[in-house]
């Protein structure tokens, strides 16, 4: 009845897709064979009901305390260090990214040694740095502020050299057909072009900033992190419920405010 | 075999995309369906599969209302259906079998479908459709790979595959060039033919309808304004009913197609 | 020889000369960031006095996390090993977790508003919560070790990976879609074989874009006790043996971005 011959199917992909099966196999059972299940605690179910229970029934005394050292206090606090971080970090990268950027700076090798500081300064993780200050400016928020400021330079930094790459060029050589200097062909016709995006990584970036500001306490520079962790130690279950609660609505708040932002920014 | 009684569609803004439209279609026939854009053709089409909601009124295919059928039903009455689009929407990362053979699913359950478990007969009749299709060689190439036409026929293919008894076609030749047209009304003519599927077809041009179809009917403001045979569309009668002047050869429904096809 | 008249600058009357747009909006805003900035050093007590006057303790800590300590490297390997497992069991539980819930948040796939509206809401509110945070609530639950800190990566992971999967999913071609409510598939079918090969090299893309940053969490999850490299941070920089510290980091950075690497270029060859 089949006038032409059935097509097989193709079997030189198989090799590479069977090999890749077996080595993630191995991974995986690597993986999980490393891992030490001695059998849940058996206060993990207890454990778990007390936070959810501290989380339903928070401690809403927690909110405002005359004397300070309250929630609203260490939101502040936390949100304050994300600000400045953020700022400081956005005026710094500014340099860096122009750098880093190909069509910026002559010669690859020297936009490739940029690109290389700004992947360290990434890599580097944003803790270990709050840890290395502390022992610098002493604990506290001071010491959140420059790991979170520098950290970022290198995220920052990364995004903003992508956008400074893919400006359009056309704008440059008008404004140096008129006789425009360097300085003054950057601020007329660079700057511009790169200004929304610019706001818009700035706003991303505090977000996250916001987030991580909120843990750097946990290890002791500054925020709400360490009343956090304070309260855990001592299972204080419904205060660490009102200050989850209050790490979630100051997050969800600053990024539908920020969302908002970059939306208009575009 | 398909039956409209008295059906209306109006569109939540007020337009009336179909007004009380009475069809009965015979097993067999080859029927077009011709008006201008927005004359509720493609209304009228995908009604018949419920792929669009009706306001008022029945469909029934096969004495069996698609209107009132639910769930498990709906999916065995939709299985009877085969349909080819103007963009053909195959899936473009899978190849051509599968492509086909993802209109077996409603024959198959869940579990044997999700994990691609099609029994011989199945994939049988998937290459017998493909080769009728003439391009059985294709059967394992990526469908993105495929040129316009090419991808019609598996879509084609797909419907035959569902062993369905009736194909509906929403402007099938719409995006392909003139040459390319022919082929695939062609093979669409051979279908009902030799294997006597009942076939509803949406075509810009009345041309074209008037080649291929034992059945016109045409549409405008949703509503049925002719219903008759290939040799009673003639450009006067089609004048009278769109109020413009048609030309054989430079009518404006053959313009509007030429210039949808060279996109 | 008529004369030419030089162009007059004073004939605009036929038009109001248009009135520039106000800067006010501008100014405004440029205040408020300075006062935010103001305030923010106010309240975090920070002065640039400080750093400078800090800065030869950081010299002092510099020079002694150099040279780092590569008789150590040993002794951390395994614990690096162990952060390489929680990433990758996290990363995996975060993905399975990820599927479902992508297809429940997707506006094309979920049955009805009041499905996807609350999904997307739990979401965000799991996206908010930082991952060493979620690391120290299951240290409390689970107690120390790596488990707690796998499941902490695996609902970090989840909740990045499905929101980037259910954007992929919303912005897909409908047609494929279309083709299968018309064949008569069932929903389950229907979502096999026309949402899945289109979102499958994504959400690959996506899994591995989470290993790379789990890879970083793992690394100091550790800190709140919960596996891996980073409980070793605390007993170093207890001990004030700085070049063991950089030991520490610069292994962390090694293998970052050697998964870095890798990943980059399988997310290259998918998409």
């Amino acid at each position: 009845m089949k006038s032409v011959a059935r097509p097989v199917k193709p079997k030189k992909n198989r090799f590479m897709l069977w090999s890749i099966y077996v080595l993630l196999a191995v991974i995986y059972i690597w993986a999980l064979s490393g891992i030490p299940i001695e059998g849940f605690k058996e206060t993990a179910g207890q454990i778990t009901k007390a936070i959810l229970s501290g989380i339903l029934s928070p401690d809403w005394g927690y909110v405002y305390l005359p004397e300070g050292e309250d929630l609203l206090r260490g939101l502040l606090d936390t949100l304050a260090i994300a600000i400045l971080g953020t700022f400081i970090s956005a005026f710094l990268c500014i340099p860096f990214a122009f750098w880093a950027a190909n069509n910026m700076t002559k010669g690859k090798i020297a936009a490739g040694t940029g690109k290389f500081i700004l992947s360290f300064i990434r890599t580097f993780p944003e803790l270990v740095m709050a840890l290395l200050f502390i022992k610098v400016v002493g604990p506290g928020s001071f010491a959140g502020v420059l790991a979170l400021g520098l950290h970022s330079i290198g995220m920052l930094g990364k995004l903003f050299s992508e956008e400074v790459e893919n400006i359009d060029f056309g704008p440059i050589e008008a404004l140096k057909a008129t006789g425009a200097s360097g300085l003054q062909t950057l601020w007329f016709a660079v700057v511009p072009q790169i200004i929304p995006g610019f706001i818009s990584y700035t706003l991303y970036r505090f977000e996250i900033n916001l987030r991580s500001a909120s843990i750097l306490g946990i290890i002791g520079a500054g925020g709400i992190g360490t009343p956090l962790i304070f309260a855990m130690q001592s299972r204080d279950w419904s205060r660490v419920g009102i200050i989850l609660l209050g790490i979630i609505a100051m997050v969800t708040i600053v990024d539908i405010i920020s969302g908002y932002l970059r939306k208009k920014v575009v | 075999m398909i039956e409209f009684h008295r059906v209306t569609k109006i569109y939540p803004n007020g337009v009336v995309g179909l007004e009380n439209i009475d069809l009965k279609i015979e097993k067999g026939e080859f029927v077009v369906i011709v008006g201008l854009s927005g004359a509720g053709k493609s209304t009228l089409l995908r009604s018949i599969n419920r792929l669009h909601e009706i306001s008022s009124g029945e469909i029934t295919i096969d004495g069996k209302s698609i209107t009132k059928a639910k769930g498990k039903e709906l999916r065995r009455i939709r299985r009877d259906i085969g349909m080819i689009f103007q963009n053909f929407n195959l899936v473009k990362r899978s190849t051509v079998l599968r492509n086909v053979l993802s209109g077996r699913v409603g024959y198959h359950s869940t579990l044997r479908t999700v994990l691609g478990w099609f029994p011989k007969e199945d994939v049988d009749l998937a290459m017998n459709a493909l080769e009728r299709m003439n391009i059985l060689e294709k059967a394992y190439t990526r469908s993105d790979q495929l040129s316009g036409g090419q991808q019609q026929r598996v879509s084609i293919a797909r419907a035959l595959a569902q062993k369905a008894k009736i194909i509906l076609a929403d402007e099938p030749v719409a995006s392909l060039d003139p040459l390319t047209t022919k082929q695939v009304m062609d093979d669409l003519k051979k279908i009902n033919q030799e294997l006597g599927i009942t076939l509803v077809v949406n075509l810009h041009s009345v041309d074209l309808a008037r080649q291929y179809a034992t059945r016109i009917i045409g549409l405008k403001a949703g509503q049925i304004v002719f219903d008759g045979s290939a040799r009673e569309a003639t450009d006067k009668r089609f004048s009278e009913i769109y109020g413009k002047p048609f030309e054989v050869g430079t009518n404006e429904a053959d313009r509007e197609f030429k210039y949808e096809s060279i996109n | 020889m008529k004369r030419i008249e030089s162009l007059n600058m004073n004939r605009l009357t036929k038009q109001e000369i248009p009135k520039a747009p106000t800067k006010i909006k501008h100014y405004l805003t440029a205040a408020l960031i300075v006062l935010l900035i103001g305030w923010s050093a106010y309240q975090t007590e920070s002065s640039f006095i400080d750093f400078v006057e800090g800065f030869p303790n950081m010299f002092d800590l510099l020079v002694q996390m150099y040279p780092p300590s590569w008789s150590y490297f040993d002794d951390i390997v395994p614990a690096m090993l162990d952060t390489f497992r929680m990433a990758v069991i996290g990363t995996t539980m975060g993905a399975l977790l990820a599927v479902p819930f992508a297809l429940l948040c997707a506006s094309n796939i979920a049955a009805s508003n009041w499905i996807y509206y609350p999904f997307r809401f739990i979401l965000n509110l799991i996206r908010t919560i930082p991952e060493l945070l979620l690391a120290a609530i299951f240290v409390a639950i689970f107690g120390l070790g790596p488990l707690p800190g796998i499941f902490a990566l695996a609902v970090f992971s989840m909740g990045i990976i499905a929101k980037l999967t259910y954007e992929a999913m919303e912005s897909i071609d409908k047609g494929p879609l279309e083709a299968m409510t018309a064949v008569g598939a069932n929903k389950i079918q229907w979502i096999v074989y026309s949402v899945v090969p289109q979102v499958s090299p994504y959400f690959v893309s996506f899994v591995l874009y989470t290993f790379e940053i789990n890879i970083r969490a793992a690394a100091i999850l550790g800190l709140v006790g919960a596996g891996g490299i980073g409980e070793y941070y605390d007993k170093t920089l207890g001990f004030l043996e700085y070049d063991k510290v950089s030991t520490i980091i610069i292994f962390t950075l090694m293998v970052v971005l050697l998964i870095d690497y890798i990943s980059t270029k399988l997310r290259e060859k998918l998409l």
